[in-house]
C-alpha cells in the first residue's frame, strides 16, 4: 500500500468518511448549520487527524495490541486539547461558534477509526497521506453539506467568512436572496439528516450510472472487440 | 330458469386502493367546501395550490423512480394527501405555503420512503410539522370567518392577491385560534373564568363559526364525515374512540382539579383539529396499528400527547405532532401487541386440547 495516490483519492472521495463510511455523523449534524462551520471544523479535525495517524505510526511498533485502544484515545485526546487550545488562541471567533464540539473530535469515530484500521499497520508516509486526504475528504463532505443548507436555510454562502479565513476572504461571504424568511428546519437537525440523505441518493445514483456505462463499454468490446485492429 | 345460489363464503372484490381514497374524499369534502365558504376564494386558491403541488411531485417522483405514473397517479392518495394537508394549513396562508407543504408531504413524507403504503408517517401530518417548525408566524396567522360573498369578504382577484402576494392588512383581520388566545391569557396569570367569557362560545365552535384551520373549524361536519367512514367500514372505531375519550377523560379530571387552570373537556372536544385528527389523520391504516388492541393504545397515546402538547407544550395545538409521533411508535406497538396465534396459547405453546368425557358403553 505504497501507492499514494490511490490512498489519497481513496480518502478523498471513494472511502469519504461521510459518504461511504458514514461516519463522523455526530458533529457533522450538529456543525454544519453554514459553510463556514463546517471548514473551520473539517480543517480542526484534518489536523488532528493527520497529527494522530502520525503519531499512532511512528508509536505502532511499541504499543501491545492489548492496550492500543486507551493508548490510541490518549494519543488523540493530548492533540484534540492542543488543537482545542490552539483555536482559542488564534481563531476566537470561530472558537466561540465551535467551542462545545472541538473537544469532541476525541470521540470523532473517523479519528479512532483511522488509527486503528489505517495507521497502526502502515508506516508513517503513508499514514500521513492517509490522514491529510481522509481530513481533506470530510473537510469536503462539512463544506457541501453546511452549503446546502446554509443556502436552504439561510439563502447565504460562506457567511462570517472572514471570521475564519481573516478579512481578505470576505468576498467569499455572499447573499443569495435578500429578505429571505429562513427555512428554519433546514437549520435543525433534520434538515442535516435530509440533507445528507439526498446527496447520498444522488452520490449513489451518479456511481450506478457510471457503473452501467462500464459495462455497457466491456459488453461492446467482447462483442465487436475481435473486430478491432491491433 | 335454474338460478343456482351458491352458500357462503362468497368472494367479492376486495377494497381497491382508488375506491377507499375516494371514500376518504368523499368524506372530507363537507368540512373542507365549509371552510371554503368560511374563509372564500384565499381558502380555494390555496386548496388548488397544494394538490397540484401534490399531484406534479408524485408524478415527477414515479417518473424518477422508473414507476408507472399513471396508475399511481390516479390511484388518489396524492389527491387525498393534498386535501388532507390543505384542510389543516391557516385558510389564507400564501401559495409558498402549500407548494412547500405539497412538496414535503409527497417527497419526504411518502415517495422516499416507497410511495403508497410504504410511509412511516402520515404524509400530510409530517408537512404540517415541518412547516410549523420551519414558518412559525405564517403558520400561525388565523382570522375570524369571512364568508364567500359577504361585505367584508374578499373578491375573487382580492383572494388571488392575498394568497400569492400576502395579507394587506395582518393586524386587521388575524386573531388568535381559541387554544391560543387561553395559552396566552393564561401565561399572562389570568384564570380560566376571566378568560373564556366572550370567547369560547360551545354552539359557535360545533357550528364551526370561529377562526381555525381551512377545514378544523366545523366539528360537525368532521363528525359527520367519520362517522360515515365508520359506517361503511373504511376506518374501525378503536383509534378516534379511544382518542377522544382519552382527551375528554383528562380534560376532565384535570378539570375538576382545578377549574381556573384547566379548560373543561368541551373546550377540548370542540376547538382545534382534534376530531378531523380523529377520524381522518390518526386512522390513516399505513401508518396505524393492525390490532384492535393495538389501535386502542394507538388512539389513547395520540390523545394522551394531544392533552399534553395543549396544556403544558409550547404549541397552543398539538393533534400534528400527536399523530406523528405516535406514527413512530406504531413498529413498537404492532410489535409488541401481536394477536394470540389460532390454537396456542400466549407463549406461543399449542393450547392442550379438550376432549369430551366419553359416555359409557361407547368404545374409544
Amino acid at each position: 500500500m505504497n501507492d499514494y495516490r490511490s490512498i489519497f483519492t481513496e480518502g478523498l472521495w471513494g472511502n469519504n468518511v461521510v459518504f461511504a463510511q458514514m461516519l463522523a455523523l455526530c458533529p457533522l449534524m450538529a456543525v454544519t448549520t453554514t459553510a463556514t462551520n463546517g471548514l473551520g471544523m473539517g480543517l480542526a479535525t484534518t489536523g488532528v487527524l493527520l497529527a494522530s495517524n502520525v503519531v499512532i505510526a511512528s508509536c505502532r511498533n511499541f504499543i501491545t495490541p492489548d492496550v492500543r485502544i486507551p493508548v490510541f484515545v490518549l494519543l488523540i485526546a493530548s492533540l484534540v486539547t492542543l488543537a482545542d487550545m490552539a483555536i482559542n488562541a488564534w481563531l476566537h471567533e470561530l472558537y466561540k461558534v465551535l467551542g462545545l464540539f472541538i473537544p469532541l473530535i476525541v470521540v470523532n469515530c473517523s479519528v479512532l477509526g483511522r488509527a486503528e484500521a489505517f495507521a497502526s499497520k502502515q508506516p508513517v508516509s503513508a499514514s500521513a497521506v492517509d490522514g491529510l486526504a481522509m481530513g481533506l475528504g470530510y473537510t469536503l463532505a462539512l463544506i457541501i453539506i453546511g452549503g446546502c443548507r446554509e443556502i436552504l436555510g439561510s439563502a447565504t454562502l460562506f457567511a462570517h467568512a472572514s471570521l475564519l479565513l481573516g478579512d481578505g476572504f470576505a468576498f467569499l461571504e455572499t447573499t443569495l436572496i435578500p429578505h429571505y424568511k429562513g427555512f428554519l428546519l433546514m437549520l435543525l437537525p433534520p434538515g442535516g439528516f435530509l440533507v445528507l440523505g439526498f446527496l447520498l441518493a444522488g452520490k449513489r445514483a451518479m456511481e450506478r450510472r457510471v457503473q452501467q456505462r462500464k459495462e455497457r463499454a466491456r459488453s461492446a468490446d467482447l462483442q465487436y472487440g475481435h473486430c478491432r485492429v491491433p | 330458469m335454474n338460478l343456482h345460489l351458491p352458500s357462503a363464503p362468497h368472494t367479492h372484490a376486495p377494497d381497491s386502493v382508488p375506491r377507499i381514497m375516494g371514500l376518504v374524499l368523499l368524506a372530507v369534502a363537507p368540512a373542507t367546501l365549509y371552510g371554503l365558504i368560511l374563509f372564500g376564494w384565499p381558502a380555494l386558491s390555496l386548496l388548488l395550490v397544494t394538490v397540484l403541488t401534490c399531484l406534479l411531485c408524485e408524478a415527477a417522483c414515479l417518473s424518477i423512480a422508473g414507476r408507472p405514473v399513471k396508475p399511481f397517479l390516479w390511484d388518489g392518495s396524492a389527491l387525498l394527501t393534498g386535501v388532507l394537508l390543505a384542510v389543516s394549513l391557516p385558510p389564507w396562508a400564501p401559495w409558498w405555503i402549500g407548494a412547500l407543504g405539497g412538496f414535503f408531504a409527497i417527497v419526504i413524507g411518502k415517495q422516499v420512503f416507497g410511495g403508497v403504503g410504504q410511509n412511516l408517517f402520515n404524509p400530510a401530518m409530517l408537512a404540517r410539522v415541518a412547516l410549523l417548525v420551519s414558518f412559525p408566524v405564517e403558520m400561525t396567522t388565523w382570522l375570524g370567518p369571512h364568508p364567500l360573498f359577504s361585505s367584508h369578504a374578499p373578491g375573487l382577484f382580492d383572494g388571488l392577491a392575498i394568497t400569492f402576494n400576502g395579507i394587506p392588512d395582518v393586524d386587521g383581520v388575524s386573531g388568535a385560534t381559541i387554544l391560543g388566545h387561553v395559552r396566552t391569557q393564561l401565561g399572562m396569570n389570568h384564570s380560566l373564568s376571566q378568560i373564556l367569557p366572550g370567547h369560547f362560545q360551545p354552539g359557535a365552535a360545533v357550528l364551526g363559526w370561529t377562526g381555525g384551520s381551512l377545514g378544523e373549524t366545523a366539528e360537525w361536519l368532521a363528525l359527520l364525515g367519520g362517522g360515515w367512514l365508520l359506517w361503511r367500514r373504511v376506518i374501525t372505531w378503536q383509534i378516534p374512540v379511544a382518542m377522544l375519550t382519552t382527551v375528554a377523560l383528562l380534560a376532565g379530571g384535570f378539570h375538576l382539579l382545578n377549574p381556573d387552570r384547566f379548560a373543561d373537556p368541551a373546550l377540548h372536544l370542540l376547538s382545534g383539529g382534534l376530531m378531523l385528527g380523529a377520524f381522518f389523520f390518526a386512522t390513516d391504516p399505513v401508518t396505524s396499528p393492525t390490532t384492535p388492541i393495538g389501535q386502542l393504545v394507538f388512539g389513547a397515546g395520540c390523545g394522551a400527547l394531544v392533552y399534553i402538547i395543549r396544556t403544558w407544550g409550547g404549541y397552543p395545538e398539538g393533534v400534528a405532532f400527536a399523530v406523528v409521533l405516535m406514527n413512530a411508535a406504531t413498529p413498537l406497538i404492532d410489535h409488541y401487541l401481536r394477536p394470540r396465534i389460532y390454537g396456542r396459547t400466549w407463549g406461543g405453546q399449542s393450547r392442550p386440547v379438550k376432549r369430551p368425557p366419553t359416555r359409557p358403553g361407547e368404545s374409544q
